[in-house]
């Protein structure tokens, strides 16, 4: 499934981050690689962007972006 | 003997506390300046501790040493050509996984690395603890501890940086990132046909170049082709090409992403031998926090509440100040009144540098008052949510949630909201936030609102300026749609952005941030307006040999011997009548002969020349004047206002308000003009702004063009629809 179809308090291992050069770099160096856990913590009032836990820390991605990583669900 | 010099630089992730522990380190013995070529704020502080004279630098912020933005380049580009002693990497120790990261890269580069270990209070606090030892060993590099907000551990830092650049020690080549097998191999293959190929000129340390020419780097690949220009660069750069493709195709994947997977492996290896984790994920006080700032239902109105309160802080808490400062002013005007003889020294102390200067100083507690919470904002982390809940929004004009930062930092001062724009990482997002930044009313526009709402709105003077921000801000979303969908047609950046754990801000390093930016108002009206205030003083004092219409040196005198016979025959309270009826008549007809001389000076002329431009919008002579003038700064306007409506020559107070209100300006005609002023041509300073960042003469031109003709159609709208609507 993607990243983007998780709802508020769910969790997920990235499976694969698509997309294209510079948006999935970005992605990659923040640390959301293949095997990393993510929490989704909530979206913004406007539904977008959607607001992670990876790695201990918190991270703003929008929903269209997070529709490129396939996760596996976990919880 | 001198004490011996060392260049420390400080590295980090934004976020890591970075700029708190440089704040420590260097006091207040800061240098903000630009890096060379470009306008990324380059902090610089020198100390002498222990012995040395130590530069201490602080790189910009960023996450990976990736050419990317601007901030990445500057900061590897310092590090790789600058060649500092010893290089502080700053960890946030409560998000040691990804800072790490950024630490790799560092290594990498093989110079003298220590970690410091920021906030590590935080991160006990949240179950974890880090093996300082055992990090150290695994990376090779020594590693300390450091709480920078309560400026703990700073010496101890220092003293193992210093030791750090004098041991003799060669650096260390094992414990770096090992990656697989191919790509060791291909690196490793590179490299020794580099050396081969070009020993002794070689501008980095091969192994580095090799990984980076494996990751099709285009900067080190045009420093090669520069150092080695010959047949062997090219020769290296296919090699490189044909390793690439190898391994993608091996792979079946973009060489550098298997790598960065590679470094967040060989990371997660370290952190699960260094760090034993408690609690997986925060429920901390911060995430508690968030859950109302960011609220779905709350999260919007206490956004709008929080600027709402940062415009009344800065207006009705600044007033007091004010009002000291004015009447500070204006003792130093009468002071030297007393002292200098009448002429033309004295006119051009009082009424072009006095008067000039003092007009905009009084507006430095609104803008200290600002800064600072802009500066809260910053720091307590409060400005990333405000780009979480505003990216929507921006997104529908085609803009990042980081492009709201600069915006909002456009109230402030469009200068520094012009470099701001650069954490932006795509150039066509950055040129758009730049030329819709100046529809951001900046607070030097503020006092011509002031001046003008104040006169002629009176108790609703609050609610016309707070429609003339929004205004403002409904104009720049437009032009983002305009523009967005013709000019710079394309995909904005991704918003992959760090919400940080909120903050209490330390006063220290708001103070700092406040003045820092401060000091570029202060700096722009030391020079630049204090040059305006006496040129424009000038084509207003020249020629001085007017032939006015009456004679008011006649009529003056004859004034004065009237009060003085009746002041004769009468008694002491009478006689002190006589004198201040007398006063007010003098003062009239010296504020009547000011204001035609003025009339008949060279910005008269001037004036009279653009006037047409003007009267469709309401605007007289006078107001065409002062808005021209207002190119060298905004602010300026005020003070042109003033020696045009001769203000200074008036003894009571709100003497401008008063004289505009005299001159026969309508409520209308002040609304045209305060609309003209929020929308046209950027100053001075915010046109050379855009010039430099968006690197093209072209765009600084549309950006004037553009705006200024907005500005026209605005202030026409208004005039004639208001009349139109029976307004007067």
């Amino acid at each position: 499934m993607r990243l983007s179809e998780l709802k508020q308090g769910q969790t997920a291992m990235i499976a694969r981050v698509g997309g294209e050069g510079h948006l999935r770099r970005r992605i990659l160096e923040m640390g959301i690689v293949k095997g990393t856990e993510v929490y989704v913590e909530k979206y913004a009032p406007l539904r977008d962007p959607m607001e992670l836990i990876v790695k201990g820390y918190h991270v703003s991605l929008r929903v269209e972006e997070a529709a490129q990583i396939d996760v596996e669900y976990v919880a | 003997m001198t004490p011996k010099r060392l260049t420390i630089a400080l590295a980090g992730n934004p976020n890591s506390g970075k700029t708190t522990i440089f704040n420590n380190l260097t006091g207040t013995r800061q240098k903000v300046g630009n890096w060379p070529g470009v306008t990324v704020e380059k902090k610089e502080g020198h100390v002498s501790r222990f012995g040395y004279d130590l530069t201490v630098v602080d790189l910009p912020g960023t996450y990976s040493l990736t050419p990317f933005s601007i901030e990445e380049v500057v900061a590897r580009n310092f590090l790789l050509d600058e060649t500092p002693d010893v290089v502080i990497d700053i960890i946030d120790a409560s998000n040691l996984e990804r800072s790490l990261y950024l630490a790799t890269q560092i290594r990498e580069l093989d110079c003298k690395v220590l970690f410091a270990l920021n906030m590590a209070d935080m991160a006990r606090a949240r179950g974890m603890r880090i093996d300082d030892r055992k990090l150290s060993e695994l990376l090779d590099v020594p590693v300390m501890f450091t709480i920078g907000n309560r400026n703990e551990g700073m010496d101890e830092l220092l003293k193992a940086a210093i030791a750090l650049a004098e041991s003799g020690a060669p650096l260390p080549r094992s414990r770096r990132v090992k990656y697989t097998y191919d790509i060791e191999e291909a690196v490793g293959r590179l490299r020794s046909f580099m050396v081969s190929k070009c020993d002794g000129s070689l501008p980095y340390p091969p192994r580095w170049m090799a990984i980076k020419l494996i990751e099709d780097d285009k900067i080190v690949k045009e420093r090669l082709i520069a150092a080695v220009p010959d047949e062997a660069g090219r020769a290296v750069l296919q090699a490189g090409q044909s390793l690439r493709q190898h391994l993608a195709a091996r792979y079946d994947e973009d060489p550098q992403i298997v790598m960065t997977d590679e470094r967040y492996g060989f990371i997660a290896g370290i952190v699960r031998e260094v760090q034993t984790a408690g609690t997986r994920q925060r429920v901390d006080l911060s995430r508690s926090i968030d859950l109302v700032l960011t609220h779905r239902l709350f999260g919007f109105p206490i956004f709008i509440f929080f600027i709402w309160a940062m415009f009344q802080m800065t207006f009705t808490l600044g007033e007091y100040p004010v009002q000291w400062i004015e009447s500070g002013v204006k003792l130093l005007s009468d002071t030297v009144e007393g002292l200098l003889p009448e002429g033309a020294v004295r006119g051009l102390v009082i009424d072009g540098i006095i008067a000039g200067v003092g007009s905009v100083i009084v507006f430095l507690p609104n803008i200290l008052i600002l800064f600072l919470c802009i500066a809260v904002f910053e720091d307590t982390g409060y400005m990333a949510r405000s780009a979480f809940l505003m990216d929507r929004i921006m997104h529908l004009i085609g803009l990042h949630g980081k492009s709201f930062i600069p915006m909002l930092m456009g109230f402030g001062c469009n200068v520094p909201a012009i470099m701001a724009a650069r954490t932006l990482e795509s150039e066509k997002d950055r040129i758009l936030t730049i030329l819709i930044t100046p529809f951001m009313s900046c607070s030097a526009k503020l006092p011509v609102y002031v001046v003008l709402a104040g006169a002629f709105f009176g108790a609703r003077a609050g609610t016309v300026i707070f429609g003339l921000y929004l205004l403002g801000i409904v104009l720049s979303i437009l032009t983002g749609r305009l523009f967005r969908s013709t000019l710079l047609r394309g995909a904005d950046a991704p918003f992959v952005m760090e919400l940080p754990p909120y903050r209490m801000p330390m006063a220290k390093s708001l103070l700092i941030h406040m003045w820092d930016r401060s000091k570029i108002f202060l700096g722009k009206m030391g020079k630049v307006i204090l040059i305006g205030s006496v040129i424009i003083w000038a084509l207003a004092s020249f020629p001085r040999d007017v032939s006015y219409s009456r004679d008011f040196e006649a009529e003056l005198r004859q004034a004065a011997a009237a009060a003085e016979a009746r002041q004769a025959a009468a008694g002491d309270a009478e006689s002190r009548e006589i004198q201040a009826a007398y006063e007010q008549t003098a003062a009239e007809l010296r504020r009547l002969q000011k204001a035609e001389q003025t009339e008949h000076s060279l910005i008269g002329r001037i004036g009279r020349f653009v006037a047409p431009a003007f009267a469709p919008l309401g605007i007289d002579w006078r107001g065409g004047v002062a808005l021209l003038t207002g190119f060298v700064a905004k602010e300026i306007v005020v003070s042109t206002l003033g020696v045009l409506h001769a203000a200074g020559e008036r003894e009571e107070e709100n003497a401008l308000e008063n004289a505009l209100a005299d001159s026969g300006m309508t409520p209308l005609a002040a609304l045209s003009m305060m609309v003209f002023v929020l929308l046209y041509l950027p100053c001075l300073a915010t046109t050379t702004a855009i010039r430099r960042e968006t690197g093209s003469t072209l765009w600084m031109l549309f950006s004037i063009g553009y705006s200024t003709a907005v500005a026209w159609a605005g202030a026409f709208l208004v005039y004639q629809g208001g009349r139109l609507l029976g307004f007067a």
